[in-house]
């Protein structure tokens, strides 16, 4: 069927709930395209024959195709196709950073804004919650079986593509919860558990198991796994331990890593009212880096009742690498960016008459320097320097640090023979193969903290090259 | 869900359970700690195994009730499940090389050093045992070191059973007297831990101390359980989930764990008022 296409230049906006109000709650921030909204956004799409926001994707979703089908208002269509590629469309509509992928390669953006490819994805995948009657069902079993460590968004697309494929997948996780980063990491505001929980669950129609509460490594080891009878193992175990600064004062009380923040916040439900775990609520809070993870915790600190909170980030608005979404939103919550700002000391409290105050070890603020940017870096971002004497003091009550983790210990340390670089990332090649024969890796495992959908793309490498090895085509 | 296999309380406010978890009871090691939730809305609280029975496929936990989890834990009976059970976290007690070891317990804590000292003396090493508590109605674990000791020495603070005084009173008679060991382990409250390494430190004994900071994940995540050594002049974070819980006690930064684990005092506290409350209506 051909559509005459909607020229408009710019494409629809996401409605979202007003940022007053929004501050204080943790719903969903984007409300999402009404089928009317998504009709008009679907229509600008050219259809373009070569498809350049294909090659744009990690996991190489068939875009105009499923533009097409909600053209034609087949939702359940573009669904379908959406999930050709994508085990997790509805998680990835929501927090991929498509300005970076598929709609920086779309046609329409050279003049003007590009199609609404991430809003139409979210779109259709909510259609399909909302409406979907029949249950993902599991193929016939092609009597290999995998294991699959973590099921973060790295192990929940290798569990998913090759459970379509008739594998048994067993996949195990530390938590008590499926989802990594999903459910631990992304709040509330920005991805709801609701959905999270919605594609394990399609994940289990598939027939994966999903065992919590196993960690590998210590539980059972990657060896004893393939003594289970497993033939391939996929390692998506995530983010490890956070990067602190080594600055003084970061042992005080109320200076938090963003992953404990948000891990209570999430993970530990932290934000209802009367929790289980305790957080730190109210009062003034810095979070320092310039990450997608500290907008996360900045704006979850301010929805728990904090009445002001500072981001601290070393370099310029140009180099903050949280995005741009994230930024405008943060910004109209009333978040204070203090920029080209460096933290040198973390203040706390002590009383020099008591030493039982309880006060004590509190903290009470942070002192940074400022700086400006000097020559570009090995990054090739120019590289911040401080200033001399520009020293100054933020009165706060607690510090989230957000400036990085570094990969788990955990498997390298019981896995004889797997090949960790530097860094501690597990070393892959172009298939996710690890220097372990059978042992495929991706994710942040291997790459270090990067993104939900590069994660994706890597444990669909993975699959395939599970596939190829163990001729589950067959 | 991990079924309660067994429950006894040592003292009115100690219990121990034993849980049916088998892939933790086949690996868990001496040093080793776990990570339970009581029910689903619960929170995640770390606790030290105080043995395994891997035939039967049990972990035993022994754990005293000073918060709302804790007093939430001690209502679940024999028989009745618990919700999530994870395991074994944390590096293992190191035992090679060590012949002739000192095992210090304080309170509690003792439930954590039984297994190691039990351990060692598995492992033929001549065991030292030094286990104090408040007062009497306190004391556990009492026959379970005699079995796994060759000396043991019990003290209370108010002398109303064995000996008056605290544990560093008999660790400080032996070091004058001469006597050394290849390494003293101590595991109880951060400030008896402190004053055993005060102790040790003229004498030049090694000393490891088991750490129980705050935790959430217990899996080298969210970095909560950090705490400073002091090695060679210079302050290092390291984490108890993964680096820990044994760290090298003349390392350590009391001071600073102390007040680290004081940060959530005041909500605990209110949080185990409530929960008792809520029992009170029930019982």
């Amino acid at each position: 069927m051909a559509f005459k296409p909607n020229m408009r230049l710019d494409k629809n906006p996401m409605p979202t709930q007003d940022p007053a109000v929004r501050a204080h709650n943790f719903n969903e921030v984007a409300t999402g395209y009404s089928e009317d909204v998504a009709l008009d956004e679907a229509m600008r799409c050219l259809n373009c024959r070569n498809m350049p926001c294909v090659s744009g994707c990690p996991v190489n979703i068939h875009i105009p195709a499923f533009i097409e089908k909600i053209k034609e208002g087949d939702f359940e269509g573009a669904y379908q196709i959406i999930t050709q590629s994508s085990s997790l469309p509805a998680v990835c509509g929501r927090v991929c950073p498509q300005e970076t992928q598929c709609e920086q390669k779309c046609v329409r953006g050279i003049k003007g804004e590009p199609v609404g490819i991430g809003r139409l994805e979210r779109f259709v995948a909510d259609w399909h919650n909302a409406h979907a009657k029949e249950k993902a069902v599991a193929p016939k079993s092609n009597g290999h079986k995998v294991a699959i460590v973590g099921s973060g968004p790295s192990g929940l697309t290798c569990a998913g593509d090759l459970a379509k494929k008739g594998y048994k997948v067993t996949v195990y996780e530390a938590l008590h919860t499926a989802g990594g980063v999903l459910v631990y990491g992304i709040p509330e505001f920005r991805l709801p558990k609701s959905i999270v929980a919605k594609e394990v669950e399609t994940l289990k129609d598939l027939g994966v198991d999903i065992e919590p509460n196993v960690i590998i490594g210590k539980t059972l080891t990657i060896d004893e796994l393939f003594e289970m009878g497993f033939e391939a193992v996929f390692v998506g175990s995530g983010a490890g331990l956070p990067n602190f600064m080594n600055i003084p004062g970061e042992a005080y009380k109320g200076v938090y890593s963003a992953n404990e923040f948000l891990t209570r916040s999430n993970l530990m439900k932290a934000y209802l009212d009367d929790p289980k775990t305790p957080i730190m609520k109210g009062g003034k809070v810095a979070v320092v880096g310039g990450g997608n993870v500290a907008m996360d915790a900045a704006r979850t600190a301010l929805r728990l009742g904090a009445e002001k909170v500072y981001i601290v980030y070393r370099r310029s608005m140009e180099e903050l690498p949280a995005r741009r979404e994230e930024v405008e939103h943060a910004e109209e919550e009333g978040i204070d960016f203090r920029l080209l700002c460096n933290p040198v000391e973390i203040l706390g409290y002590q009383n020099p008459d008591d030493p039982r105050d309880p006060k004590n070890g509190f903290v009470t603020g942070i002192r940074c320097i400022q700086m400006e940017l000097g020559e570009p870096d090995a990054s090739g971002r120019r590289r911040p320097v401080a200033i001399e004497g520009s020293e100054f003091e933020l009165e706060v009550d607690a510090v989230i640090m957000s400036i990085g983790t570094s990969p788990n210990p955990l498997i390298k340390s019981t896995t004889k023979g797997l090949e960790v670089n530097k860094w501690g990332g597990i070393i892959v090649n172009e298939d996710g193969l690890t220097s372990r024969k059978g042992v495929y890796a991706g994710g942040d495992a291997v790459t270090g903290a990067a993104t939900v959908i590069s994660a994706m793309g890597a444990g669909k490498i993975a699959a395939k090259a599970i596939d190829e090895a163990l001729g589950g085509l067959h | 869900m991990y079924k309660i296999v067994r429950k006894k309380a040592l003292n009115p406010t100690v219990t121990q359970m034993e849980i049916d978890a088998p892939l933790v009871a086949k690996k868990a090691k001496p040093g080793q700690f776990i990570i339970l939730r009581v029910d689903e809305a619960g929170e995640r609280i770390p606790l030290t195994v105080a043995g395994t029975n891997p035939e039967e496929g049990t972990v035993k936990i022994i754990f005293q009730i000073v918060g709302a989890t804790t007093e939430l834990l001690n209502h679940k009976n024999e028989g009745e499940f618990i919700q999530d059970f994870a395991g074994p976290l944390g590096v293992a007690t190191h035992t090679d090389g060590i012949k002739k070891v000192c095992i210090v317990g304080g309170g509690v804590g003792c439930a954590i050093a039984m297994p190691v000292a039990q351990e060692f003396h598995r492992l033929g090493a001549e065991v030292t045992s030094i286990i104090g508590f408040r007062n009497k109605d306190l004391l556990i674990l009492e026959d379970e070191f005699r079995e796994c000791s060759d000396r043991l020495m019990v003290m209370t603070d108010d002398g109303s059973y064995a000996r008056q005084g605290n544990v560093t009173l008999p660790l400080k008679e032996m070091l004058t007297a001469g006597e050394t060991f290849d390494m003293i382990i101590t595991i109880g409250p951060l400030i008896m831990m402190k004053f055993v390494v005060e102790a040790a430190k003229p004498f030049g004994v090694p000393v490891t101390a088991s750490m129980n900071p705050i935790m959430i994940d217990g899996t080298g995540m969210c970095g909560g359980c950090r705490i400073t050594l002091v090695q060679d002049g210079k302050r290092v974070t390291k984490f108890a989930c993964v680096d820990g819980p044994d760290f090298n006690g003349y390392e350590i930064d009391f001071d600073e764990a102390m007040s680290r684990g004081r940060m959530y005092f005041d909500y605990e506290r209110k949080a185990h008022e409530k929960v008792c409350n809520l029992w009170k209506g029930v019982d």
